[in-house]
Parts: C-alpha cells; sequence; structure tokens
C-alpha cells in the first residue's frame, strides 16, 4: 500500500493555486493521473521522487515513510527505490543504449537483467547504439528499459507516449504492461489520452487546479452511464457524414477506422474532435461521448 | 642565442595554474549551475572581476595582501614558512585568481547548456552528486572543458601587469616570458625580444588552432551521429 499527501504552492500560467492532494495507491496496480496542464500532474510525480519540495507532506511506500515534514524526513532521490520515466526521456547523450541500462543498475547488482529488459523491450540489435541514432519509440523504450532495470518499487511515467504517433504508442502501451506485470511494479502514469488510461489504468485521479475531482475505474468515471456490453473502444469523432436519412460517424480508434450509423438526431449531438466510447451490444453499435 | 628558461617558466606556470583551475573550477562551476542560495550572485561577480579590472590594481592588491608585514602573508610567513611576494609560487597563486573567470565561465555555460533532466535523472537512477558530476554532466560537455582549460592556460601565459606586480623579474623564479620581453626591450635587445614574442606567437597560435579543430570535430560528430 502507498499512502500520498501533499500541499505546495503551485505558480502557472493561470496564476497560483494551491495543490493538495490526499490519495492510496494499492501495491501492484497502475494508477492515471489524468486532468489539465497546470493541474499539478507532473508534480505529483517529482514530489513522489523528491525532486520538488513541498509545504506539506506525507509519503509512504509500504513500511518505509519517504516524505514526512511533520517529522522531518525527507529521503534524497537519490535512496528512494523508483523509475522515472521523463516526458523527453532524458537520455544519457555520451552512453550506449546497453551503457545506459549498466548505468542504472545498484553496484553488485545481477547483470541479466540488462539482457532481459533488452530481449523484453525488443532493443538486442540496437545495444551499442547512442540515443541520437534512435527513434522517438526506441528511445522511450530504452528510457523504460533504464528505468525498471534498478527494480525500483515505483515507476513513475511522465506522460511517456505523448511524442508517439498512434501505431507505436499501442505498441509501447504493451511493453509498460508487459514489465509492470513481470517485475511487479506499482505505476502512476500522467497522460492526456483516453484510450491509453483505458487500456492501462486499474484506477483513475482526475486532477482539476491542484485538486482530485474524482478517483474510480477508467469506465466508471468517464462514461454518463453504465452499460452492458460486449465490446468497447475508445476513439475521437474525425467525420461526419449524412448518408440519405441516416449519418455516417467515422470514429479514429487506436490506429483503425471505425464507421458507425447514426441517425440525424443522434448525429446532431456529436461533433469532430469529440471524445466517445463504442460500444457494442448483442447488434448495433451504439456511441456513447466521454465526460 | 635564446634563453629558454623564461619560456619554460611560462609555459610550467601556465600548466600548474590550469591543473589547479580545473580541480577548483569544477566544482566551483558546478556549484554555481545547481545550488540557489540568493548571495550566489556575489560569488559570480567576485569570480569575474579580474576580467574588468586592470592587472596592476589586482596585483598592487595581491602585493599588499602577500607582503610578509601585512596580515595574510605575515600569517603565511610565521606559521607555514611560506612566502608568495616575488616567488613562482606567489605566481602560481595570483594566476589561479587572476585566471579564474575564464575557467568559471566556459564551465557555467556548459553546466547551463545541459537539459535539467539529465542530472535528475541519474538522480532517480539512484546516484550520488559526484557520480552524475563525473559520470553524466562532465562527459556531455568536453568542449567547454577544453575550452576552459585553454582559456585559462592561454591567459596565465600572456600575463604581463599581476606578475610584474607581485613577481618582478627574478631570473629563474619569476621571469616569465612576457616579462622577458619587456626587459629586453628595455635593454633595446630587440632580436631577443623578437624571438621570446615568435615562440609565443607560435604557441599561441598552434593551441588556438588545436582548440578550434577539437570543437569542430565535436560539434560535427554530435551532427552528424
Amino acid at each position: 500500500m502507498m499512502e500520498f499527501q501533499a500541499t505546495k504552492m503551485l505558480h502557472t500560467t493561470q496564476g497560483h493555486q494551491l495543490l493538495d492532494i490526499n490519495f492510496q495507491l494499492q501495491k501492484g496496480s497502475i494508477l492515471a493521473l489524468y486532468g489539465p496542464s497546470g493541474a499539478g500532474k507532473t508534480t505529483i510525480l517529482r514530489i513522489l521522487a523528491g525532486l520538488t519540495d513541498v509545504t506539506t507532506g506525507y509519503v509512504r511506500i509500504g513500511e518505509e515513510v519517504w516524505l514526512d515534514t511533520a517529522r522531518h524526513i525527507d529521503l534524497p532521490t537519490r535512496h528512494r527505490s523508483i523509475g522515472f520515466v521523463f516526458q523527453d526521456f532524458a537520455l544519457f547523450p555520451h552512453l550506449t543504449v546497453r551503457q545506459q541500462l549498466e548505468f542504472a543498475l545498484p553496484k553488485k547488482a545481477d547483470q541479466m537483467i540488462i539482457t532481459e529488459l533488452l530481449t523484453m523491450m525488443e532493443l538486442e540489435e540496437l545495444q551499442h547504439r547512442k540515443p541520437a541514432l534512435l527513434s522517438g519509440g526506441q528511445q522511450q523504450r530504452v528510457a523504460l528499459a533504464r528505468a525498471i532495470a534498478r527494480r525500483p518499487q515505483l515507476l513513475l511515467l511522465d506522460e511517456p507516449l505523448s511524442a508517439l504517433d498512434d501505431e507505436m504508442r499501442y505498441k509501447l502501451q504493451d511493453f509498460i504492461l508487459k514489465a509492470h506485470r513481470s517485475y511487479g511494479l506499482t505505476t502512476i502514469l500522467v497522460s492526456h489520452y483516453l484510450p491509453e488510461i483505458f487500456r492501462l489504468s486499474d484506477d483513475v485521479i482526475i486532477l482539476e487546479k491542484g485538486s482530485i475531482q474524482r478517483q474510480g475505474a477508467a469506465a466508471s468515471i468517464f462514461l454518463e452511464e453504465k452499460i452492458s456490453s460486449k465490446f468497447k473502444a475508445t476513439g475521437e469523432i474525425i467525420d461526419i457524414t449524412p448518408a440519405d436519412i441516416v449519418c455516417i460517424i467515422s470514429i479514429l480508434s487506436g490506429n483503425s477506422i471505425v464507421k458507425v450509423v447514426a441517425t440525424a438526431t443522434e448525429a446532431a449531438s456529436l461533433h469532430i474532435g469529440q471524445k466517445v466510447m463504442v460500444a457494442s451490444k448483442a447488434f448495433n453499435p451504439i456511441i456513447l461521448p466521454i465526460k | 642565442m635564446i634563453d629558454w628558461v623564461p619560456l619554460w617558466l611560462s609555459l610550467r606556470l601556465a600548466l600548474v595554474t590550469m591543473t589547479i583551475l580545473l580541480l577548483l573550477g569544477i566544482p566551483l562551476a558546478w556549484w554555481l549551475a545547481y545550488s540557489r542560495p540568493r548571495w550566489k550572485v556575489m560569488v559570480e561577480t567576485i569570480i569575474s572581476l579580474p576580467m574588468v579590472l586592470p592587472p596592476s590594481v589586482l596585483g598592487f592588491y595581491l602585493l599588499l595582501a602577500f607582503s610578509p608585514a601585512n596580515g595574510l602573508g605575515k600569517l603565511l610567513d610565521h606559521w607555514l614558512d611560506i612566502r608568495l611576494v616575488f616567488t613562482f609560487h606567489g605566481l602560481v597563486v595570483a594566476s589561479v585568481i587572476y585566471s579564474l573567470p575564464f575557467m568559471i565561465n566556459p564551465l557555467l555555460a556548459g553546466f547551463r547548456s545541459l537539459p535539467p533532466d539529465l542530472h535528475e535523472a541519474s538522480r532517480t537512477l539512484g546516484k550520488s552528486d559526484w557520480t552524475t558530476l563525473f559520470r553524466v554532466l562532465l562527459p556531455n560537455m568536453p568542449a567547454s572543458l577544453i575550452t576552459g582549460a585553454v582559456l585559462s592556460f592561454a591567459h596565465t601565459i600572456g600575463e604581463f601587469g599581476v606578475v610584474m606586480m607581485i613577481g618582478g623579474s627574478i631570473p629563474g623564479e619569476t621571469r616569465v616570458a612576457s616579462v622577458a620581453i619587456y626587459d629586453e626591450v628595455q635593454s633595446t635587445h630587440y632580436p631577443q625580444a623578437n624571438r621570446y614574442a615568435l615562440v609565443l606567437l607560435a604557441l599561441s597560435f598552434t593551441i588556438l588552432l588545436l582548440v578550434h579543430l577539437v570543437n569542430h570535430r565535436y560539434n560535427k560528430s554530435k551532427s552528424t551521429p
């Protein structure tokens, strides 16, 4: 079990606001932090990593207290068992892929995990290359492997997939899930991208202006109504074309486009760019807006 | 015939000064780049002072400070039996102070040009500040290291005012090449002065050429990995 409590004044482009957050997280689960920019998502990750100071705060992982301002405890970053994947990956330009992982490995640790991670992330062929010679997706895999190499208790991902195209995103979500399960990690992920949250997270926290608006499983907090369906997929409306008495709605889900027929009345409540869920019961697919 | 002693002395002074400045400058520039105290702007100002101060002003105050008749010089003389006025040691101390900004400024610019999350990434991987400095930060700023080392070396070779004030012109001890040129001109030995001047010119040109070649190669390897 992980416990997090923090207050801190945030200085954002929208002005000053108080970050006041309190949540708990089960060991082994994946939590997604969702919300507009400036809501404090990255700050939470940075507080967990000990990279940002707080006014008051308490962080406990299992039996270990990392931060307790009341008792003047503030464990330095290097003593916290974390893996941090930065938004722009922060790979070391002078080291090859393998050397990045070797650097991350604590002294006397088993070197086997390096080969294991290189295989898992499909990086064996690239292991002697430096970051400048890698694509965005490859760099992301190196950053993920490097963060996991020291077998952290907590994996922190700061919008790790934001710079990638849809196909690459989907593949990398697989890598994250695989690594999370193989190494028994507890993961916190900052994301703006709903399909990613639906696919990866056990739990979601929606942040707004420095405080928690809602918390729960993705399906229960993003959808207006609960449905019992055979199939569900989230996506974005990219086209609405009237055809006789019906409309054809094109929805981009992952890297495929789904075309769904809707009545003119249904189509009137939808617009291009809207995030929706497509659910199929026994017969027709239905489109539900996401809050 | 050319007397090589002043040239050798200049070279020795520049090498010793450069080495001390590297050892002193790296931790100091690193502290300036990553620490947050407000008074650090004061430290930066003091370090940069020799860049704008006339060398004779700096030399004059160092002469007063190092004089065995005054505070610091008296203490050093009495307790450690070290005399800094008119000695090679004194020249080294003065050169370190005089050339400090030429080492610190390139290093500081180097640290500040590195992405901040490089430093943070190393900390999240469990590494100490020391490991981060030597294994992550410095290897990614070779051009700044070379520039700092070469500038402080060349600046020490070329210094004159400070050396004259606190070293005078004692052959084999403080009579470095720049002072030797001045002495020879004073004695109207122009051919002799010209020989020293030519050697210094050739040395300075070669050093700068090497730096530009190294930087050029480094930048090229960075742009075409």
